[in-house]
């Protein structure tokens, strides 16, 4: 097999997260999140994030969040070594409270976003991307 | 499974195979020697609306054996029910006696035997003798093709889907759905698509760079037929760019996209559709999760696992039809649609049993026109074989362990690896081993065999990321093919475990010895998904491999353990 980079960085950041990153990257993960939410309860619904079950190439996964009425949506992943990926802010004028972008994985893991609402409150969402090499269909 | 009382109106007295007891009177007719076109085809015509689906055929134009699996293990909410009920079982659950045509149909045992009885299955010219049949009845019936069509066979390779193409035309469809057609690359695919004179549909094919609908496809097509207003939404295969090589069609882009889905039932219901069928090529046990999470879908019209089911599956009010592979089913589906809502439904699962349904001339003339200036390269006989050659089943064949044997000692490799497809027709003990034969098991436009080194560690990764795409509890998360098959090792699995610790015991079969995570190994293998990929191609492999032997045997592997089934 030619291993592409695409696939030496799927396998083996795959392989090496699931053996030593989890506990470091997640507790990172989650001091980002206490961070932004000040230490506040958060709840569930009316944020929505959008990323595929299956990643097609883990170098760029398409996201996007949606929360009407968010001030600001904070987006991590918690595998990765550096878990924050994005934090949109919306303005009073904001005509839409919803973002896309593309996000870099390393291995199979958790996306999570996390959405401050007008009101002060928060709100969470978390969708697990994965990360593999090709098998193969029918 | 459906409770054949609780859907609608309609008593499922007449569903799968026809017959007031069902499957039981086939046992009778087997036993009287009756089987007939007549009794293949005969259908009490119901309702206004009548769907005829095909899937998966693979390129087989012409009849052939095909042996269903022996495993086929479910996992997660699908652990034990269908399709993961195979053999005795199954022919419990739907009542199907030993040896009757129906248990050569759809069950494996005793498969070579039966298979001398009841001879081969499918070929293009008795699905338009079915098709026909079934227009005669009821003659604006929607003919469906779900995918799986331009690929799998030498003519096919050699005229890049063009054969598959013309055929299917004969046959007029009105709308099919894609999966391995990307393989032949996104530049063919368009040509082709955009040569055809029916609906090419996928709601999740997208436009890589834009996240958009691709343009060369639409997400649905609205058909009036029998006074109703019928909407069908085309579901590619998901996860195209994953199981095959992304770099022949970078400009497309797949998922399940479920989101989508419901937004599409929303504005065909909204437009006045009266029903709502969706072509799919998602595999079973995601039609399955789909039509949970996606409301208002009547019929699901379920490829790409290959499954055939003699009754639809149930998921609150979708139905979802189950029609094998590799031209051996065509499903028929009578409905009662009215007042903008399905009020029931009759089924068949036709079994295309070539020496009973008389081919149709016409379309027989076709298949041998695209056959003919390859006659001679197809019929070359290579070897024989002593053992049944198939392929379905969770973890080897023993086409695979054939292919892998070739890999091995063609390639001088200490470790094979063959991928878990599902297409490939089978051989029984005797049969010549033709060219044909040969790329009907290996065609397709990636099949060059490589010969790597690899560490002990990066063999389990491989296996463990692939053991995932099966047995991943969460269908979204599965990707419908079988394990990667591995000759020259053996492995232990327990498919209930999660994903990095499935896997152990591997054992290099030559010396007996325990792999070492961090010594390095000779492994050879085809159809990988990387671009520029080098080798000689697997058919030739193979080939050569076979002629060597002359006469192939296959002993049973015994190489896998599996627990948690």
């Amino acid at each position: 097999m030619q291993l592409t980079r695409r696939d030496a960085l799927a396998l083996g950041a795959g392989a090496a997260a699931l053996a030593v990153l989890p506990m470091r990257a997640i507790a990172a993960g989650e001091e980002q999140i206490a961070a932004f939410t000040g230490g506040a309860s958060i709840g569930e619904g009316g944020l929505t994030l959008d990323a595929p079950e299956i990643a097609e190439n883990g170098n760029t996964v398409p996201i996007s969040v949606s929360a009407p009425g968010a001030e600001a949506i904070m987006v991590l992943a918690l595998g990765n070594p550096t878990p924050p990926v994005a934090t949109f802010n919306f303005g009073p004028l904001a005509g839409s409270h919803s973002a896309s972008t593309r996000i870099r994985l390393a291995g199979t893991q958790d996306v999570t976003a996390v959405a401050r609402m007008a009101d002060g409150s928060f709100v969470q969402a978390t969708k697990t991307v994965k990360v593999t090499i090709g098998g193969c269909g029918g | 499974m459906i409770s054949r009382r609780d859907f609608l109106q309609v008593s499922m007295a007449a569903s799968a195979l026809y017959g007031a007891s069902g499957f039981g009177n086939w046992a009778r007719l087997a036993a009287q020697q009756a089987l007939t076109q007549d009794q293949l085809l005969e259908f009490d015509t119901f309702g206004n609306v009548s769907l005829i689906h095909v899937t998966d055929i693979h390129a087989q134009l012409k009849p052939i054996y095909f042996r269903e699996p022996e495993i086929n293990i479910g996992v997660g909410e699908n652990r034990g029910q269908v399709p993961h009920i195979t053999g005795a079982e199954f022919r419990k659950l739907y009542g199907i006696a030993d040896g009757s045509p129906s248990a050569y149909a759809l069950t494996y045992d005793d498969f070579a035997s039966l298979a001398k009885g009841y001879g081969r299955v499918g070929g293009m010219d008795r699905v338009s003798t079915i098709v026909k049949a079934i227009r005669g009845d009821r003659p604006d019936a929607l003919l469906l093709d779900g995918g799986d069509t331009w690929h799998g066979s030498y003519t096919c390779y050699h005229t890049q889907g063009q054969d598959m193409v013309n055929v299917m035309n004969a046959l007029n469809p009105d709308a099919m759905t894609f999966h391995w057609e990307f393989t032949l690359g996104s530049e063919r695919v368009k040509e082709l698509v955009e040569g055809l004179p029916f609906a090419a549909l996928g709601q999740n094919i997208f436009d890589a760079e834009w996240d958009e609908p691709a343009e060369t496809f639409a997400p649905y097509k609205m058909f009036e037929r029998g006074g109703a207003l019928i909407a069908v939404i085309g579901q590619a295969f998901p996860y195209m760019p994953i199981a095959n090589p992304r770099w022949m069609f970078p400009e497309y882009t797949f998922g399940i996209r479920d989101e989508n889905m419901q937004a599409m039932v929303d504005e065909v219901r909204d437009a006045g559709a009266d029903l709502v069928v969706v072509l799919s090529h998602n595999g079973f046990d995601v039609d399955k999760k789909m039509a949970g999470v996606v409301s208002g879908i009547d019929v699901i019209l379920s490829g790409h696992t290959h499954d055939a089911l003699p009754e639809p599956a149930l998921v609150g009010e979708t139905i979802i039809v189950a029609s094998g592979s590799n031209g051996k089913f065509v499903s028929r589906v009578d409905l009662d649609v009215r007042d903008g809502r399905m009020m029931g439904f009759r089924h068949k699962l036709i079994p295309v049993f070539s020496d009973v349904i008389a081919p149709d001339p016409e379309m027989t003339a076709v298949i041998d026109a695209e056959r003919a200036p390859y006659k001679e390269a197809l019929e070359e006989v290579i070897g024989h074989t002593e053992s049944v050659l198939y392929r379905r089943g969770n973890f080897n064949g023993s086409w695979d362990d054939l292919i892998c044997d070739a890999l091995l000692s063609e390639r001088e490799a200490d470790i094979a690896m063959s991928p878990g497809v599902r297409w490939g027709p089978s051989l029984l003990p005797g049969d010549p081993i033709t060219r044909e034969d040969i790329w009907n098991v290996t065609s397709m436009t990636y099949g060059q065999a490589y010969r790597t080194e690899m560490t002990g560690e990066f063999i389990k990764v491989i296996l463990e990321d692939v053991g995932d795409n099966l047995f991943n509890p969460d269908p979204y998360y599965q990707q419908g093919g079988d394990m990667v098959r591995i000759g020259g090792m053996g492995y232990a699995i327990d498919v209930t475990k999660p994903q990095g610790s499935r896997i152990s015991d591997m054992t290099l079969l030559k010396t007996g010895e325990p792999i070492d995570p961090s010594k390095t190994y000779v492994v050879a293998g085809w159809a990988s998904v990387n671009e520029g990929t080098e080798g000689p191609q697997i058919w030739d492999v193979v080939e050569s491999h076979i002629r060597k032997l002359g006469t192939v045997t296959v002993a049973p592997n015994t190489s896998v353990k599996v627990t948690g089934a």
